[in-house]
């Protein structure tokens, strides 16, 4: 599914990742784990391509393309998902047409034809029920006035909407209490299944009891520096980061 | 869910500019240039009153001694007004057509490609369509369902035979010949428009609407629009315009006047894509336009909402005149350049009644190599007392070639007023178009998108079938503003 | 002299008493007076036909009587001052633009200082090169009066600051006017990381009316600031303008904060040209005007560089026949990215009579910057009235209160803290002015 090899990425001229490497292979569920400024959100960024990040050495393979060649809107198409850590404010633009937007518009990356607006908020109402969300969420502007947890729901709903192949989670836990959190874990264990991926960035285990993952990176210093099963999670929580930071100095 | 927010998904913006095209109808043209002898040719081709043609000549004479207004950051050369036709009409075999059969096919094969299906908008969206192409009025529609209520809609040449004691009354009382140069050539030339009365206590049952077109070549287009609105009567008149592909520029130089009464209310709605020029800024309309509203009467209130995409030049402040007490001005305005566009644009609220209101909300993006001005007056006169107004100017920018520019005047000569004005500058957000092209929205769309939560404010204010227009014209109008 | 002063002979009219001598010895300086004196000429008086002018109009002056030139006495312990009593050290004293040594005092000043007369800058040479300082510093919409000062300068406020000096102390620079029109000539250049506080008053001797046409040209290097306070207390019966033009440099700051309450008309217009990256300025203003007064507060920022930001905040009060206007052009050129310009005027209007003009204007060239303004005007909030009357505040306190915190936020927030207090209790005093002046 998706192949990280060397990693080398510069942020404003900062080299932030500096040779990670990382294999998902299909209905995999990894987390990656480590404290801040470990280069977590550079790889999410990365990885969906955004502008200002900088691969300066290494590949990205996706469903056997390059991933690096393509745009971000080609990586959405291609089933890449990420739920931002700080989803965007957009004013004025209804969170209904913004949904059918993007599920038209990746629909077309997959050769389906658009949903007519009847057919689309069949879908919507659907999901929404589905994942309890609240009604007046989609009628308001994008995210514009949200609560943290508001917005990490709509991610969520974003997510289950476009149906994605891999979906990279990052910090979906940061900002929600433990209700809030059980429902976005809901949300994605609803979701699991043996073609999608999960790649979940965190920094506290906590999300890691309801979303329980395969594998478990620590990333320090812009690299993997141990990989194991779901207890290095539990591990980590014990022991803190500075026996792996240390390690990897 | 609300109807805008259905057709805000509809943004597509593939399309080229599509309504490029001329149509071949033989015209009757007046001669080339600018003399008495034209405006009384016009005059008689009107078969106009003696006062009308007075009233013209006197008009002409005062614009050979006015200056061309040099303050709108706009440049253009000099204009050469000999350089133009005047008058152009369709070829008509009697006295005009009656009714829509009797319209020239060719004439409705043009409106059809625009996408007015003229036939069908009596059943469609209960719209009565006063068709002008080029100068003359060919079709008007939904007359007899109007005339029943004592509604008069009809082109303003027929109302000058028709109603000569309304338009004697009220031209010329909200834009005088003199205002400007280019209303003082309008009130010279003007050739057609629309004319509305609604009477005492009548709600015109359907919104009304004019759409204009320039079409033969060289022919200046000066339309004039009255709208009297007598007292506790509403309406709703939308204005939308598109003009066909060519290399000239051409003069667009309408006058727009509005009377509310008292309690009355007029909204005016605008959609405006004249043909804007080419990416390097040849050809396009100079759309040199005065509009005005005066609310006479008390509890009386004007809306302008406009949509300002097309032109390659665009002079426009529609403004109100708020002499009723408690009278409500309002200014929604989008206006988008590109390319080498250059829009100078704005409103005038002058409050002269009592706890008179205002509101302004201005969105201008600009794009491409383009300049745009917001430019606006507000005015408490010692006696407005009680007098509001709230203006907020919001410019967007996209590209680092183009200009936004804020030049409001606030002139408060009351204490017990409230004026209040903000304005914000700023580019549009990196954050928002990669969370929509993460979520798969080409760069293109999200630009669209975002431009059009923007713009919501303002689109809001459209009536419906004007709203679908102007979300996907901004979209079209951005093609290609971001690399 | 109801007729308008024709435009070649406004040297003549304004400048009969104040004429430069000639200056042989400094060619460059004759260049640039002859310069100005024919644009000047060529010029005459702006009219409110010009766009930056619409607002003001200078037909007063045209109509002003002079009062007498000769100036009363006024002692050493009269000057006015921000500083508390006996700690005003550093004075330099202009009458009618001339230095006055015997009023002045600049004692211990550190090294790498100079403060002084123009005039005797440009006699003794002093080590610096004058040449390439004055009239140097362009930029500006008001080019006619500031020409006219050019023309006619002869002395004012001079101030060197060599690099890396800080001044703690203020400087003040004092200004007496009586019965005839002058032309001083500031001229402030703050070298690389320099600091200083300069004080200017504007008042009047007791001769009478008389026009003041200030010009000040400030220089500020990079990493220097210059915090430049103006306290202008006129005559009832004078006429003062004042164009002010400032360079920044890199991570320079400029802080100008303008109290304005004296002169039947005042116009004070400043120009920033923030011309390297992180180049800074504050324009800030109060006014507070009654009976027939004009103020007009017209300022243009230029950000000529990335990265350069300005704040600028005006506020007015307006009583009686009184006009205030405020005209303030955010300019942001095409290079200078990622600046940000953000500018209020606010108003108080105390009577139906008063009037308030504003123009807060933006021109953006450039995509990546944030810009704002915002312009109010209205009376005193109500609620705000009524809920301090419901505790018992007979209104007219009230009202004072209410004033007084208007203006409040925008002394309270300069950076010389020291000299807020003074600058209130001229706020105070324009307030019980008003309990004794002329009625509403």
């Amino acid at each position: 599914m998706l192949k990280i090899e060397n990693l080398h990425a510069t942020v404003g001229g900062k080299g932030i990742l500096k040779g990670l490497d990382l294999k998902i292979g299909p209905g995999e569920i990894h987390a990656i784990m480590g404290p801040n400024g470990s280069g977590k959100s550079t790889l999410s960024y990365v990885l969906s391509g955004r502008e200002g990040y900088e691969v300066t050495e290494g590949t990205v393979t996706y469903q056997g393309r390059d991933l690096l060649a393509m745009e971000p809107e080609e990586r959405a198409g291609a089933g890449i998902f990420l739920a931002f850590q700080y989803p965007v404010e957009i004013p004025g633009v209804p969170n209904t047409t913004f949904l059918r937007e993007a599920v038209n518009a990746v629909r077309k990356y997959k050769g389906e034809p658009g949903l007519d607006p009847m057919a689309f908020m069949k879908v919507l109402r659907a999901k929404i029920k589905e994942l309890q969300v609240p009604d007046d969420l989609i009628k308001r502007a994008v995210n514009a006035g949200f609560s943290g947890g508001e917005k990490k729901r709509n991610e969520i709903l974003q997510m289950a909407l476009l149906d994605p192949t891999l979906a990279i989670l990052d910090e979906t836990d940061s900002g929600l209490d433990i209700d809030a959190l059980k429902t976005v874990a809901d949300g994605v264990n609803a979701m699991r299944s043996p073609d999608r991926s999960v790649l979940v960035i965190t920094h506290y285990q906590r999300l890691l009891d309801y979303i329980v993952p395969d594998h478990v990176h620590v990333l320090a210093h812009g690299r993997i520096v141990r990989s194991g099963g779901k207890e290095l999670a539990r591990e980590l929580e014990k022991t803190g980061y500075a026996a792996f930071t240390g390690e990897a100095a | 869910m609300a109807a805008n927010v259905e057709t805000i998904e509809q943004v597509q913006a593939t399309e080229k500019y599509k309504y490029g095209f001329v149509t071949d109808i033989e015209s009757e043209t007046a001669p080339k240039g600018l003399s008495e002898d034209i405006v009384r040719f016009i005059s008689q081709k009107k078969n106009e009153p003696e006062w009308l043609l007075e009233w013209r000549l006197k008009a002409y004479r005062h614009w050979l001694t006015m200056p061309e207004p040099q303050w709108a950051h706009v440049v253009f050369p000099p204009l050469d007004y000999q350089d133009s036709y005047y008058y152009s009409a369709p070829k008509s075999k009697s006295d005009g057509p009656k009714s829509l059969e009797e319209v020239d096919p060719e004439l409705l094969r043009t409106y059809e490609k625009l996408g007015i299906p003229l036939k069908e908008q009596e059943m469609l969206a209960g719209v009565a369509v006063d068709a002008v192409f080029d100068s003359v009025s060919v079709a008007t529609t939904f007359k007899g369902k109007l005339e029943e209520q004592g509604i008069i809609f009809c082109p303003i040449s027929e109302a000058v035979q028709n109603h000569p004691e309304l338009v004697r009354k009220y031209l010329g009382s909200v834009v005088p010949a003199a205002d400007n140069k280019h209303a003082c050539l309008n009130s010279a030339v003007f050739t057609d428009g629309s004319f509305v009365y609604i009477p005492k206590g009548v709600r015109c049952p359907m919104e009304l609407s004019t759409y204009f077109r320039i079409n033969a070549a060289n022919t200046g287009q000066f339309e004039r629009t009255l709208l009297i609105a007598d007292a506790g009567s509403y309406v709703s008149y939308l204005e939308g315009c598109t003009a066909p592909m060519r290399d000239e520029n051409q003069l667009h130089a309408a006058v727009v006047e509005l009377i509310a009464l008292d309690d009355a209310e007029i909204k005016y709605s605008t959609v405006q894509n004249w043909y804007p020029g080419d990416e390097n800024g040849v050809g396009g309309i100079y759309n040199f336009v005065t509009k005005r509203g005066a609310c006479r009467g008390h509890n009386s209130k004007i809306s302008w909402t406009q949509v300002e995409t097309g032109s390659a030049i665009t002079w426009k402040y529609p403004s109100c005149i708020l002499q009723g007490d408690n009278s409500v001005g309002e200014f929604y305005s989008v206006a988008i350049t590109n390319n080498m566009q250059q829009a100078d644009t704005g409103t005038k609220m002058i409050h002269l009644g009592k706890n008179t209101r205002s509101r302004i909300i201005s969105k201008g993006i600009s794009a491409g190599r383009s300049q745009q001005t917001y430019r606006g007056l507000v005015k408490i006169s010692p006696k407005a007392q009680g007098a509001r107004n709230h203006t907020q100017c919001d410019s967007l920018l996209i590209g680092d070639t183009c200009g936004a520019h804020t030049v409001p005047y606030i002139e408060c000569r009351n204490r017990g007023a409230v004026v209040e004005h903000e304005a914000t500058t700023s580019k549009i957000s990196e954050d928002q178009l990669f969370y929509c092209r993460q979520r798969g929205i080409s760069q293109e769309d999200a630009v669209a998108l975002v431009v059009n939560g923007f713009c919501r404010e303002v689109l809001q204010q459209l009536p419906m079938e004007f709203a679908v227009e102007a979300q996907k014209l901004v979209g079209i109008s951005l093609e290609g503003s971001v690399g | 002299m109801s007729e308008a002063v024709a435009a070649s002979d406004i040297l003549e009219t304004y400048g009969a008493g104040a004429a430069p001598p000639a200056s042989p010895a400094l060619p460059w300086l004759e260049s640039l007076r002859a310069g100005a004196r024919a644009r000047a000429a060529a010029a005459g008086l702006p009219t409110p036909r010009q766009e930056t002018w619409k607002y003001t109009n200078l037909r007063p002056l045209e109509k002003l009587a002079f009062g007498t030139p000769s100036p009363g006495q006024i002692g050493a312990e009269r000057l006015p001052s921000l500083l508390p009593q006996g700690q005003s050290a550093r004075r330099l004293v202009f009458v009618n633009g001339r230095f006055n040594a015997g009023l002045s005092a600049c004692a211990d000043l550190p090294e790498g200082v100079r403060a002084g007369s123009l005039a005797e800058a440009l006699d003794g040479g002093g080590g610096f090169d004058l040449a390439g300082h004055l009239g140097r510093i362009a930029g500006g919409e008001d080019q006619a009066m500031m020409d006219l000062n050019t023309a006619l300068m002869s002395d004012g406020f001079f101030l060197h600051v060599e690099a890396g000096v800080q001044l703690d102390q203020p400087i003040e620079a004092i200004y007496l006017g009586a019965g005839q029109a002058f032309h001083p000539r500031g001229l402030i250049i703050m070298e690389e990381n320099s600091r200083a506080i300069v004080v200017e008053h504007h008042d009047g001797l007791g001769g009478g009316a008389y026009f003041a046409n200030h010009g000040c040209e400030i220089s500020i290097g990079a990493q220097a600031q210059l915090r430049h306070y103006k306290v202008q207390a006129e005559a009832d019966d004078a006429i003062h303008l004042a164009n002010v033009r400032v360079k920044v440099e890199a991570g320079g700051i400029y802080d100008s904060f303008v109290l304005a309450r004296g002169a039947r008309l005042s116009r004070n217009e400043v120009s920033v040209r923030l011309e390297a990256p992180g180049a800074e300025c504050h324009l800030n203003g109060i006014y507070m005007l009654r009976g027939d007064q004009h103020c007009d507060n017209t300022t243009t920022v230029e950000h000529l560089a990335p990265e350069t930001s300005s704040r600028e905040v005006f506020k007015g009060v307006l009583d009686d026949r009184s006009r205030g206007v405020f005209q303030g052009k955010i300019v942001v050129h095409k290079d200078a990215q990622k600046s940000d310009g953000h500018q209020l005027s606010k108003v108080l209007l105390l009577s139906d009579r008063a009037e308030m003009d504003a123009k807060p204007e933006l021109e953006i060239y450039a995509d990546d910057v944030k810009c704002s303004h915002g312009a109010t005007a209205g009376d005193l909030d109500p609620d705000a009235l009524f809920y301090l009357r419901a505790r018992g505040i007979p209104e007219a306190s009230a009202r004072h209160m209410l004033i007084e915190a208007f203006l409040a936020d925008t002394i309270n927030n300069l950076a010389a803290e020291g000299l807020c207090p003074a600058l209130m209790a001229s706020v105070g005093h324009w307030l019980s002015d008003a309990a004794t002046g002329e009625a509403p």
